[in-house]
């Protein structure tokens, strides 16, 4: 079995955002960058799956600026076989595009499994996964803690819902997204870090796919969010109480 | 402009997002329409015949469409859908809504707009980006504006009408390629998280699950919630579906009490909107302090048997 894991390359989880003053997006320049950690998850999983003899090569794919390739080496160095990079001068793209990005790439890859994260944590759209089933016609299994492979040609996939779990079989081909507790990433080894280095990365514009990619929609302006007003520590229970009653009338 | 929701439910009860996501369906337009689809819907329709602000209410009742499997919701969606002139389709930004509308917004090939927190107009919207550490004014380009709606940032409809309802016939087929396995429903007699006026949440300074049972007298007391950190649900001390924050639930109660939880961006993500958060922890550098408006120091083991008695 053959997978394709979609990475996409965001500010590092740990950064603090900052929107920039002339309301057009947020700061980028000189700020830590990393996988986006739900990918990592998803990377992490087709490499569990690879140790259990259920897949059999793992292609790493991002799309995104010349800089996506040293995601994709992370993503290498965790146990990719090799990588794919779409390479685009602009990085907003809509999920629609990237979408149909990854099933041209599909279209020649041929995977059995796609697994990617459930959501970036840049734009946290949580659309990837849904909109490149729907494209490829292949069954989803979103939002999963658990992936079980069956004896026939199906995987068992436990979903996080809103009221708890569910579990739904789906027919392989498929694309599963991922969720926080599916897995713990692990870190690359000096050794697979330096590995990773010989593994082949192709290169492709995104020019060169032939896709009409128009924008759908526009970001107008990013604003700071409305801040909340300063609050007090109260030295005990008894003020707490007191505030909730008297000035919150919550008790 | 012409609204249809895609409604939330159980197949007995209405989920609070979809009442939610009428009164965002209701400031594009007054014509606003909604589709339940589902199995032995009668007592669900009945409850959503209630909603204000809906023109009518279409349902497709059917064995196959009992679970929300998201294959077959988009088809019966899509084929609804054909001999319409609707303008807009809104779906609640909860787990059912995410899996199904990117779904339906790719077979109109249009792009989806996810988590709207505001309307500007019939195509523009408000949307938090980077865990809500900036909000995106966006602008739809498409000829259909396909959305999901976080509820916390509308009210409920009132449920004082009664509207018309019309039953849909469907024969499509089902996909095969997807079958339901098994639904392990975590079950709770306190409110829902995502509709609770009072929620008190837990994190990994409760050190384990037993010691959940602090804040459970609290909220008994209080009618609340009970959530959690991701750190205290990774760690297996509550179920998963206590996470709050910017992947898990979405929250906005009148008064949210977070113990023993630092104040993660991630977290924080998901309380922004409460009316009031309080905080109880034993370190006052937290970050958690600086969000809340009421803020305690103190170690929680002690602290919360006092606050227990005092809330007699
Ligand atoms: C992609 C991604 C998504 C995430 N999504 C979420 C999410 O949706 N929700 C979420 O919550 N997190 C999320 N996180 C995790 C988040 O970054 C934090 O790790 C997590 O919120 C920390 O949980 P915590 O506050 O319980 O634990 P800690 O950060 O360990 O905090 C524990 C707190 O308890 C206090 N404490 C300890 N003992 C006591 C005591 N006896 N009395 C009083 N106080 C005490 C400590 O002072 C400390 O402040 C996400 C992370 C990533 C990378």
């Amino acid at each position: 079995m053959k997978a394709l894991v979609c990475v996409k390359r965001v500010i590092d989880y740990n950064v603090r955002i900052r929107v920039k003053t002339d309301k057009s997006g947020v700061e980028k320049d000189n700020v830590k960058m990393s996988m986006n950690p739900f990918d990592e998850i998803a990377v992490e999983e087709a490499v569990r799956l690879k140790e259990k003899g259920i897949v059999t090569e793992i292609v790493i794919l991002s799309i995104g600026l010349e800089s996506s390739q040293e995601t994709i080496r992370t993503g290498l160095a965790m146990g990719g076989d090799r990588g794919i990079l779409i390479k685009s001068p602009d990085e907003d793209i809509d999920p629609l595009n990237i979408g149909k990005i990854i099933k041209k790439v599909c279209d020649k890859e041929n995977p059995d499994l796609i697994i990617l994260g459930k959501q970036a944590i840049d734009d946290d759209c949580n659309q990837t996964g849904q909109i490149l089933a729907t494209l490829l016609k292949y069954p989803q299994a979103t939002f999963a803690s658990k992936v079980e492979k069956n004896t026939d040609d199906t995987l068992n996939v436990t979903r996080e819902v809103d009221g708890g779990l569910e579990t739904i079989k789906v027919k392989i081909p498929c694309v599963v997204t991922t969720d926080l507790r599916l897995n713990e990433p692990r870190y690359a080894s000096l050794p697979n870090i330096m590995k990773a280095k010989q593994k082949k990365i192709d290169i492709l514009d995104i020019n060169e796919l032939s896709l009409d990619l128009k924008k759908r929609v526009e970001i107008l302006e990013v604003n700071d969010p409305p801040e909340r007003k300063p609050g007090i520590v109260v030295p005990d229970i008894d003020s707490l109480v007191n505030k909730l009653k008297n000035e919150a009338k919550i008790l | 402009m012409k609204t249809l929701v895609i409604v939330e439910h159980n197949n007995e009860s209405i989920k609070q997002t979809t009442y939610s996501t009428i009164t965002a369906a209701s400031k594009i337009s007054d014509e606003a329409y909604a589709l339940i689809l589902g199995h032995n819907l009668s007592t669900a329709v009945d409850e959503l015949k209630k909603s204000n602000h809906l023109k009518k209410i279409y349902f497709v009742d059917k064995e196959d469409l009992g679970k929300p499997i998201a294959e077959n919701f988009c088809d019966e969606i899509i084929k609804f859908l054909k001999d319409k002139d609707f303008t807009h389709v809104f779906t609640p930004s909860s787990t059912f809504g995410k899996n199904l509308s990117p779904k339906i917004a790719t077979e109109l090939d249009v792009q989806q707009i996810s988590d709207i927190t505001n309307i500007l107009d019939g195509h523009t919207f408000e949307r938090p980006i980077y865990a809500g550490n900036a909000i995106a004014k966006v602008k739809s380009n498409d000829p259909i504006k396909v959305v999901t709606v976080r509820s916390t940032c509308f009210e409920p409809c009132k449920l004082d009408s009664n509207v018309d309802v019309e039953n849909i016939s469907s024969e499509l087929s089902t996909n095969e390629s997807v079958n339901f396995v098994n639904y392990d429903e975590s079950k709770s007699d306190r409110p829902e998280l995502t509709s609770a006026k009072i929620i008190i949440s837990g994190g990994r300074g409760l050190q384990n699950g037993d010691n959940f049972k602090l804040l459970e007298g609290i909220a008994d007391k209080l009618g609340a919630a009970m959530g959690a950190s991701r750190a205290a649900v990774d760690a297996g001390f509550v179920p998963n579906d206590w996470q709050v924050g910017q992947t898990g639930k979405i929250v906005a109660p009148d008064l949210y009490i977070a113990v023993g939880i630092s104040g993660a961006i991630q977290h924080i993500a998901g309380i922004k909107d409460s009316k009031f958060i309080v905080c109880i922890n034993k370190d006052e550098e937290a970050p958690i302090f600086k969000f809340s408006d009421f803020g305690l120091v103190a170690d929680l083991f002690e602290a919360l048997p006092v606050l227990e008695k005092k809330l007699q």
